[in-house]
């Protein structure tokens, strides 16, 4: 019994071979170069900087009269927040619902097929173009559609975000499940390793880098997904109250809105960069 | 369970290989054949790209041969086997695992409990205690390969085979280690094949050193090794030796290529560069 990878393969390990190809974006070094605060100094550097930007856009609107339909100062922005909470809250949930439940739909399918895929290289010359065709295709451009046959509800949103996070999460999974470095799988199957423990104890921990990365752009894009499908049609979630704030002229709460989708996708980027360096740190 | 026909723990009959690459068929082996007895130290020197990695992968059962055979203790050797250790080029170690999780990996692909006393013994032999929880980057070369070599002794195997294990590493680690197996090996006679382009390096070690001649690969002549053990350094500044390995260089340098011998068509694939077996 000989491995199929390494059936006839000649044993060269040469260093490029071994998937040190950098992806730009989505590379790693995105997560190696994040946030590492030093010292106390560098802290209140930090937040003088913040003061005197927030301060200085609330300064400058307030003595310029900026009217509050243009843009509100950031005070009257965050007094919304919380006196209207109980508006936008709820909305919050319904957006998070769609988000969840379309990403994790998207992400297990993307990253199932990513894994299928890359064992199989003349299947995935096959799909490739269609998968491509999937991540370049702005998938908002879908929800009308998908409103017509599904209504006003969660369906056409969940979808949307499955259909704009799977491909994103796929195609990161699958860069990083190319990356065969034949010393590893050597070295695995000269313990008598069997293919599916190749797989999991070598290939999968090689492609976790790229797996995160990949879940983090497909979460994001998911997030922007479900929030724009929401200002395309129906009647509720963070999108829609966008929607309606600026149509009422509630510039306020519009930005508040604004304030809570920024929050939204810093976790989202702050949880990848944490998973990132708990189960990737070894790669940089 | 056949009874070993002859003497030797470790043989290769006829090995032949070729290679399938886009520029046609690339013959990395040719008939070549060896013997190693019990507890022998064997190098194997020649040329990069000559076909010891080949050679070495289908004795681990990495690869099959396009003909020939390989058997261990008179039985042929088709696939991985738990009685051969394999130690790899560069230390190969996984890069996400801790020190001991990279040693204990061989038990976890057999799904075994992994011998902890024989593996501490192991990891304070080759002077790693305290490293256990280190991770391989924050290792030097030499610290990895030591690493390395516990994990291909963790599990007891009666053969090891190692491919330019300290090829990567400079010239005093190198010597360190070069010690460091003499002794794991008289410690435990395990049976070790030892693939190296240094020929100090083989001379220092083995019992015996064969020669390959270049692409295809085939041994071109065997040396016996005839100094005592212990060796230590001050050996390789001798003489005997200093003459041993100048004429084991004039052979590998010298030595016609089989194809031609044989008188029979030449057999011998573009030599391209990239496609060296050997890194």
């Amino acid at each position: 019994m000989v491995d199929k990878h390494l059936g006839d393969k000649i044993p060269e390990f040469s260093k490029n071979e071994a998937g040190n190809q950098s992806v730009g974006l989505t590379n790693l070094s995105a997560f190696a170069s994040g946030p590492g605060i030093r010292s106390i100094g560098e802290v209140l550097a930090i937040i003088s900087v913040a003061v005197i930007i927030i301060g200085g856009a609330e300064f400058a609107i307030r003595t310029m009269e900026i009217p509050q339909y243009v843009m509100p100062p950031p005070s009257a922005i965050v007094t919304a927040l919380f006196t209207d909470f109980e508006f936008i809250g709820p909305h919050l949930g319904y957006t998070l619902v769609e988000l969840f439940a379309g990403y994790f739909v998207g992400a297990s399918i993307g990253l199932v097929l990513a894994a299928v895929i890359t064992q199989f290289p003349f299947a995935e010359k096959i799909v490739a173009p269609y998968i491509l065709m999937l991540v370049t295709t702005p998938m908002l451009a879908l929800v009308p559609l998908l409103i017509l046959r599904f209504g006003f509800g969660y369906e056409p949103r969940i979808i949307a975000v499955a259909l704009a996070s799977g491909p994103m999460v796929m195609i990161n999974a699958a860069t990083g499940f190319r990356r065969v470095d034949l010393a590893k799988i050597a070295l695995a199957r000269s313990f008598g390793a069997s293919t599916f423990q190749i797989f999991l104890k070598i290939r999968v921990p090689m492609a976790l880098p790229m797996i995160i990365v990949g879940l983090m752009i497909g979460a994001i894009f998911g997030l922007l997904t479900a929030v724009g499908a929401e200002m395309v049609g129906g009647g509720f979630g963070l999108g829609n109250r966008l929607t309606t704030f600026s149509a009422t002229l509630q510039m306020p709460q519009f930005f508040a809105v604004i304030l809570i989708l920024s929050i939204l996708g810093i976790l989202i980027y702050v949880f990848f960069f944490l998973v990132g360096k708990k189960w990737a740190s070894w790669e940089s | 369970m056949n009874k070993p026909s002859g003497t030797a723990k470790l043989s290769v009959k006829d090995a032949t290989k070729f290679y399938d690459t886009n520029s046609g068929p690339l013959h990395a082996l040719d008939k070549t054949s060896l013997e190693i007895a019990d507890g022998e130290f064997a190098c194997v020197v020649g040329p990069s790209g000559c076909g010891k990695t080949t050679l070495l992968w289908s004795v681990a059962g990495l690869h099959s041969l396009t003909s020939g055979e390989v058997s261990l203790d008179g039985e042929a050797v088709t696939g991985p086997h738990p009685q051969i250790g394999m130690v790899f080029q560069e230390a190969n170690l996984l890069p996400w695992r801790s020190l001991i999780k990279n040693i204990e990996f061989p038990f976890e692909i057999k799904r075994e409990n992994p011998d902890r006393v024989h593996i501490n013994k192991l990891i304070d032999r080759v002077g790693l205690g305290g490293f256990e929880n280190k991770y391989p980057r924050e290792l030097s070369g030499g610290m990895q390969q030591r690493a390395a070599i516990v994990r291909a002794l963790s599990f007891n195997p009666s053969v090891l085979l190692m491919d330019e294990p300290f090829g990567a590493l400079d010239a005093f680690t190198r010597d360190e280690m070069n010690l460091l197996v003499e002794e794991i090996w008289l410690e435990t006679r395990k049976t070790i094949l030892f693939i190296t382009h240094n020929i100090t390096e083989a001379v220092f070690l083995s019992d015996r050193v064969f020669v390959m001649s270049s692409r295809p690969g085939r041994i071109a002549k065997v040396f016996d090794i005839p100094f005592s053990r212990p060796r230590t350094l001050d050996l390789l500044a001798t003489k005997e030796v200093f003459d041993l390995v100048n004429e084991i260089k004039a052979e590998i340098e010298h030595s016609p290529s089989p194809s031609q011998n044989a008188g029979g068509k030449p057999a011998r694939a573009p030599l391209n560069e990239e496609a060296g077996a050997d890194g």
